[in-house]
């Protein structure tokens, strides 16, 4: 799947009666700094030139960990004389036909100013990659739709980046990272959930990211693996931060997305979460409601990377705890992982759960009719 | 006794207090406790008057767990019919700084243990608590006890300075494996590191949870750094650390190893298979689904009914009255829990249990 072992082979069209789906996390790549100069002042650009643009981790090149394989793509999905994600035309070929990919979700990651060490960096950064989700992207192919990113470590620099934002259809959700400086409950993150309340965006909280604490709690382990396997704990701990700090309580109509942290650990982080919530309540007079009734109704799950239980009908199982419109596909495309929609979820399905997971809670939790 | 009785896999006696280690310590360090005010070294994640900590029927008038042997079988063992119970000191050897203070106050742990509760019942073990700061040091406290058969274990917090798998631990992992005791890593940590993998948390709630990721990123570490194929004979049980999340993490973990494997090519086995037959779990604090059918659909995701093993963690409020296991459980899995799978966990309770 990963390695094109007949690199000459045509692309295999599927059936036209395949179903369509939404892709909840596909990943655009910004070939260089030099593509959003357009629309970053000459300060901003002379910087970059000068001192790029450093994160919480010790490289100023590549990831804190080296990925399996270059960029952690597909080494198929490179279009000739570029880097995976960044030519919308291969991809449309590649993946949005292919798969008939009827609503796609983009996630810019690195390098896309979210994170970065230098705040004003930051904001001016993802202001510009957001301008460029628009001219590059979603007003090129009307499949897709942008994610807002943000300088999540100024609540108030990314609140105004939203608002800018707000009600323009080109934009789906606000976008932030798992692993920032501080759990995403606390109250300095509070503007953004305000502001995307206020719009009525979903945020969507994406693995990675560096926030300068190490990815497990007793300390910084040796391997990528360790690293990969890791993003689960910390959207773990992430969600536990959004529930007990309240901020489910503070803002009713918040939607949270979580993308690409594992999916099977929901139900049992509930049951954790009310247990122990239920002996320590006097600790949390603000919670007016079991945890799991607020993930029950304010947080969904992408699939990719999915769990591969043997049997696969436990999967099944889990998402009967979970709910079955908490689950929204995602192929990650162009990375590694890819989970093609073909092959991601080989268990006994109704036709109506398909369509569910495949299509129709992405639609409902975006708001993107058909 | 005990054959046929239950085995309790978690329980923690008390220190009262320092002064109850002065008889203990090495003189040096007892003039140094003295001198310098030492306060007493009580963890942040068991803060001694929080509901967690101790459960309410199970304090004094002063608040204070059992910290002496008539009071702790009264209350800890005879309401459960335990046979056998493995002691886990948590004292806060493991988050001091210094390693010779770390080191003087685990040898003073030990022998108040040995003396003071294992001298005076015979259902009682207890686990090694080792100044984990230094690997040398710790594994020559291991050696210190090894032929005192009632140790049947050595103590870990969950998180320090390193992940577990690390190398620098292997001669803990190595004096361990020598005697013939497993590993047990318990929750908690020293703080050296944010409370949760994505910064420090607010509230002991948190923490609390939070544990269970800890556990999650420790096996990993020991999975990933092959501590298991390094040390073939070395037995892990994980303690306090819930059970409910094991399922969906070997399901993750295994299938990055599919993808991964090359940059850790002394895994040789797939995680899940290394993980059940050489991990175990202490039953409490049980995080499983409230209804009977969702905890049996729980353990038929975990895969094996070997794995758990019967705890009540007392004095840590985790339940009720004496409903230290979930109900519905068939007597099978219940005997296996209480009582063949400790037995098999613990190789000493072999040589000291008629």
């Amino acid at each position: 799947m990963n390695i094109a072992l007949r690199p000459d082979a045509p692309e295999q069209p599927l059936p036209l009666s395949r179903l369509a789906i939404a892709d909840c996390d596909i990943h655009p790549r910004l070939p260089g700094f030099k593509t959003l100069y357009p629309w970053l002042s000459k300060r901003w650009q002379e910087h970059l030139e000068v001192f790029g643009m450093a994160h919480r981790q010790p490289f100023e090149k590549g990831p804190a960990y080296p990925k399996a394989q270059p960029l952690a793509c597909r080494r198929d999905a490179w279009p000739p004389g570029g880097t995976p994600g960044s030519d919308l035309g291969f991809m449309a070929t590649q993946h949005l036909d292919a798969n008939n990919v009827a609503l796609g979700i983009l996630n810019p990651l690195t390098p896309s100013g979210e994170g970065a060490q230098n705040p004003a960096l930051s904001a001016a950064v993802t202001h510009a990659t957001n301008e460029w989700q628009v001219e590059h992207w979603t007003a090129k192919d009307s499949r897709l739709r942008a994610s807002i990113v943000v300088p999540y470590e100024d609540g108030p620099a990314a609140a105004a980046e939203i608002r800018a934002r707000a009600g323009d259809p080109n934009f789906a959700q606000v976008l932030l990272l798992t692993r920032t400086a501080e759990p995403l409950g606390q109250r300095r993150y509070w503007p953004i959930y305000e502001a995307a309340q206020e719009a009525g965006l979903p945020v969507g909280i994406h693995a990675f990211g560096y926030g300068g604490a190490p990815i497990t709690v007793g300390g910084w382990p040796s391997y990528y693996i360790e690293e990969m396997v890791g993003h689960a704990q910390c959207c773990q701990a992430v969600l536990t931060s959004l529930v007990l700090e309240g901020v489910f309580e503070r803002f009713p109509k918040l939607k949270v997305v979580l993308i690409e942290a594992g999916i099977a650990w929901a139900p049992a982080l509930s049951w954790r979460l009310d247990k122990h919530f239920l002996r320590l309540r006097q600790e949390l007079p603000d919670l007016k409601r079991l945890p799991s009734e607020y993930i029950r109704d304010h947080v969904w799950w992408t699939t990719q990377p999915i769990e591969e239980p043997e049997p696969r009908r436990h999967l099944g199982e889990v998402f009967d705890w979970m709910g079955w419109d908490r689950v929204l596909f995602a192929t990650d495309y162009p990375h590694w992982d890819f989970d093609d929609p073909a092959h991601a979820l080989p268990m006994r399905m109704s036709e109506a759960q398909k369509r569910a997971i495949f299509l129709e809670n992405a639609r409902a939790v975006y708001g993107i009719a058909g | 006794m005990p054959q046929d009785t239950p085995v309790d896999c978690d329980l923690h006696p008390s220190v009262p207090g320092l002064a109850a280690l002065l008889p203990y310590l090495d003189p040096l360090w007892r003039e140094a406790v003295e001198r310098r005010g030492l306060d007493e070294p009580v963890s942040i994640g068991y803060p001694s008057r929080a509901p967690l900590t101790v459960r309410p029927d199970w304090r004094d008038e002063k608040g204070r767990p059992a910290s002496d042997v008539a009071r702790f079988t009264r209350e800890a063992l005879d309401p459960f019919g335990t046979g056998i119970a493995i002691c886990n000191c948590l004292y806060g050897v493991q988050l001091l700084f210094g390693e010779d203070m770390a080191a003087a106050m685990a040898r003073a742990v030990n022998t108040w243990m040995a003396r003071e509760w294992l001298d005076r019942d015979p259902r009682l073990r207890a686990s090694i608590v080792v100044p984990v700061q230094n690997a040398e040091m710790a594994a020559a406290e291991i050696e210190h006890w090894a032929a005192d058969k009632r140790f049947v274990q050595v103590l870990l917090l969950v998180s320090g300075d390193a992940p577990l798998g690390k190398r620098q631990h292997w001669p803990i992992y190595a004096a361990a494996e020598r005697h013939g005791l497993p590993l047990g890593i318990h929750a908690g940590s020293s703080y050296r590191h944010p409370s949760t993998p994505v910064g420090w948390g607010t509230t002991l709630t948190e923490d609390y949870v939070n544990q269970a990721q800890a556990f999650q990123s420790a096996l990993t570490s020991l999975v990933a750094e092959g501590v298991f194929s390094r040390f073939p004979a070395l037995g892990v049980v994980l303690m306090e650390s819930g059970v409910s999340w094991l399922p969906a993490f070997l399901w993750r973990l295994t299938k990055f190893w599919k993808g991964l494997r090359s940059e850790v090519p002394w895994v040789s086995e797939p995680p899940t298979e290394l993980v059940r037959s050489r991990v175990r779990l202490t039953l409490q604090p049980f995080d499983g689904p409230p209804d009977t059918a969702g905890v049996m659909r729980l353990m038929d995701h975990i895969g094996s009914d070997e794995m758990l093993l019967f705890s009540t963690d007392y004095p840590h409020w985790q339940f009720d009255g004496s409903d230290a296991v979930p109900a519905g459980l068939d007597a099978g899995l219940l005997r296996k829990m209480q009582i063949e799978n400790p037995r098999r966990t613990y190789p000493r309770l072999e040589e000291t249990v008629p």
